[in-house]
């Protein structure tokens, strides 16, 4: 290749990894939420938790063209290990995500080579069994999860030792937006790195990428353990902010919901996670309060409305409008 | 001069007892399921609060109630604590009701003790909910009360060997427990235990064990919804007498008893509440409820939950509207009237219901299948886990 196709090439891949508006914009009104709604700082870090779920799943589904129907597994596995591990004895939060990412990990990478050989509906078959695996034997062991229950008596230990979570949510919400910003960033850092590239390249044309030279089984296994990694970091952060564990975490309507989140926020972007997370979480919440009866009759109303009028997700329709913006602008 | 002073400044204070009403209502956050598994029974609260209201008004102490309900969407533990906590931080309510699902309960209790927020309990039938959290009161009742209560009874009736069947969390393993325990005592014999997940809905396997270790009686537990009409159902159709069964109330829950039909008859429970029960009080609240919808079942979840609204108003009265979390405690242990099921008290030293518990048999009344009381005990108060 010569030099200048390959200085063309990086300065393409530098553009692509240029900071956007939406994502500035998120990440600064997140912030900003905090001032604006103090009563509601639980439901917002809910939000920043399910937003980094949904962006582990946008790795996958986005990036590499995995679909995943049991992504709820890493999420409820990484919860349940934190949550153990604080109910316990050890309840240093931030080792805690750690640990969490590293049970979920784990299974990510064993299930991985599996995984990294089937393709299409196999994949769906085997990451939906793996979910509901995971919910069954949860649901079967109640001596150690806690089972219909829940997973009780978590005590976390303040933040760095300095910052008790407390009843407000305050410790809780600056710890998932600390937490889920350095992994927007990591995650940022991989799809614009090499490794991504060759994911996206799969997307794009699967039987492709091993012409130029590049395994598709590692890059699939490499991309799945880094899912399942953050998946679990965000369910540690959900155990250790709510202090207790649901079954739900583990549940098949949990892998849905980050599926449904990533659609509406606009997938293969990263940002469209956190975006389709506020938007549904925030529905949700509203709605319940409005009629808790007939609700959900209203939540899917809403959603098929968003799908069918805003295509490519809510970054898709956002950026369209910014775009339009700018040719006005230009035309003036 | 001085009456028209005196007419100003009593019109004055009128005027500040009215904005005082309007400034600072009487928040109750109701935590009920409104969708998902249980969700009949919340809307059969919600008949019962506008029941409340009709005979009690809207008004109590010079203060408006406001009941604010969220849905918990089923045993969720994770929403149930982050409504209970928005309700506390952000609607300052001054009382947490409602509750359903055990494990919906035990996820709040903790706040209600951090907050010192008076959580009353419609219907979690765990034993140990109580004891750790101060500012929490249960006016529905325990499966171990009922199991103890039952254990007695079979052995009274010379069933030689039970069978039980229980569903697999917290309160159905506290109701086997408690059985086993008592039953044993008495000189009885279990036959075999068997336990089903909550979500499981086919129970003929477990009836198939049940018909080969062929006992005397059958020890039932699970939790009202749709899934004991299918249990009672499965159990006939497997060629098993429906008279062998013994089982807590929720099992012949007026609100699915219609759907069991003939399959329930002859089943015998004890519970706290029974549609058919003979009172006054039973009567007048039936007719209201009626009045308001016609074609909702009067069952115990309607009847615990205007308890709880009794007594709510009874300790904010007493009160004069100004309340202390601390002061709140100490009347509701006071707590004493005749409700809809038979008098019921709190007991000061555990905060847990004292009431009479009624046998139930199912019959054919008038073409309709009911539960009818046959005997009962007076003054039944938790016996604690057996676990």
């Amino acid at each position: 290749m010569s030099d200048v196709t390959l200085d063309l090439a990086r300065m393409m891949v530098a553009r692509r990894a240029r900071w956007t508006t939406i994502e500035i914009i998120f990440w600064v009104a997140a912030a900003a939420s905090y001032f604006l709604f103090p009563t509601k700082l639980v439901l917002l870090t809910q939000i920043l938790i399910g937003g980094l779920f949904a962006m582990s799943l946008d790795l996958l589904l986005g990036y590499g063209g995995i679909p995943s129907f049991g992504h709820a597994a890493f999420f409820g596995l990484g919860a349940y290990a934190a949550g153990l591990l604080a109910a316990h004895g050890w309840g240093e939060p931030v080792s805690g995500v750690f640990a969490g990412g590293a049970a979920a990990g784990s299974l990510g990478f064993a299930f991985s080579a599996v995984i990294a050989r089937v393709r299409g509906a196999a994949v769906l078959m085997v990451t939906l069994c793996i979910g509901l695996l995971l919910f069954e034997a949860a649901s079967r062991m109640p001596w150690l999860t806690g089972g219909d229950t829940g997973l009780q008596g978590i005590e976390m230990w303040p933040l760095l030792g300095l910052f008790e979570f407390d009843l407000f949510g305050r410790t809780g919400f600056w710890y998932a937006y600390a937490t889920a910003f350095l992994l927007y960033l990591a995650a940022r850092r991989y799809v614009h790195s090499p490794e991504g590239l060759a994911l996206k390249g799969m997307r794009e044309n699967h039987d492709r990428v091993p012409m130029l030279g590049v395994s598709t089984v590692r890059r699939k296994m490499i991309a799945f353990t880094i899912s399942a990694t953050i998946a679990g970091m965000a369910g540690a952060l959900l155990a250790q902010t709510t202090q207790i564990v649901a079954l739900e975490t583990l549940s098949f309507e949990r892998s849905v919901a980050a599926l449904v989140m990533l659609i509406v926020g606009g997938i293969g972007t990263l940002i469209g996670g956190f975006l389709g997370a506020a938007t549904f979480i925030w529905l949700r919440d509203v709605l319940s309060a409005l009629h808790p009866v007939y609700w959900m009759f209203w939540l899917g109303l809403a959603l098929i409305a968003l799908v069918l009028m805003a295509r490519g997700g809510l970054v898709g329709a956002l950026s369209r409008l910014t775009a339009r913006l700018a040719r006005v602008r230009t035309m003036r | 001069m001085i009456a028209k002073i005196v007419i100003a400044a009593a019109a004055m204070l009128a005027a500040t007892a009215c904005a005082n009403a309007e400034d600072r209502p009487l928040k109750i956050g109701w935590l009920m399921s409104y969708t998902g598994p249980g969700a009949a029974a919340g809307a059969a609260s919600d008949t019962a609060i506008e029941v409340f209201f009709k005979k009690f008004g809207r008004t109590i102490a010079g203060r408006k109630t406001e009941i604010i309900k969220r849905d918990t969407t089923g045993p969720a533990p994770d929403v149930a604590r982050r409504l209970a906590q928005e309700l506390i931080v952000g609607e300052k309510v001054d009382f947490l009701a409602g509750m359903d699902f055990t494990p919906n309960t035990m996820a709040v209790a903790p706040l209600s003790t951090s907050a010192k927020v008076p959580l009353l309990i419609v219907n979690s039938a765990t034993s140990g909910i109580l004891a750790k959290h101060p500012y929490a009161v249960r006016f529905g009742f325990t499966t171990t009360e009922m199991a103890q209560q039952l254990a007695g009874y079979a052995s009274k009736q010379g069933f030689k060997s039970v069978y039980t069947f229980v569903q697999e969390f917290e309160p159905g393993l506290d109701a086997e427990a408690m059985f086993l325990r008592e039953y044993k005592a008495a000189g009885g014999t279990i036959a075999g235990s068997v336990r089903a997940p909550l979500k499981a809905t086919d129970f003929s396997a477990y009836i198939q064990r049940i018909k080969d270790a062929n006992p005397d009686a059958v020890f039932v537990f699970m939790t009202a919804s749709e899934l004991p009409p299918i249990f009672l159902r499965q159990f006939k159709e497997a060629g098993l007498d429906p008279a062998k069964i013994i089982g807590i109330g929720d099992i012949t829950d007026e609100a699915s008893l219609p759907s069991a039909g003939d399959a329930a008859l002859g089943v015998v429970t004890a519970f706290h509440y029974t549609q058919t029960h003979d009172s006054a009080a039973n009567k007048e609240f039936i007719d209201a409820f009626k009045s308001l919808a016609p074609e909702r079942p009067v069952s115990f979840v309607p009847v615990v939950s205007y308890d709880v609204l009794r007594a709510i108003y009874q300790v904010v009265e007493a009160q004069k509207g100004e309340l202390t979390p601390d002061r709140t405690m100490e009347l509701l242990k006071q707590i004493k009237f005749e409700s809809p099921r038979g008098p019921i008290a709190i007991d000061p030293a555990t905060r847990d219901i004292v009431q009479t518990i009624w046998f139930r048999k199912v019959e054919k009344r008038d073409g309709q299948i009911v539960n009818v009381e046959f005997a009962s005990t007076p003054d039944v108060k938790d016996p604690g886990s057996a676990r």
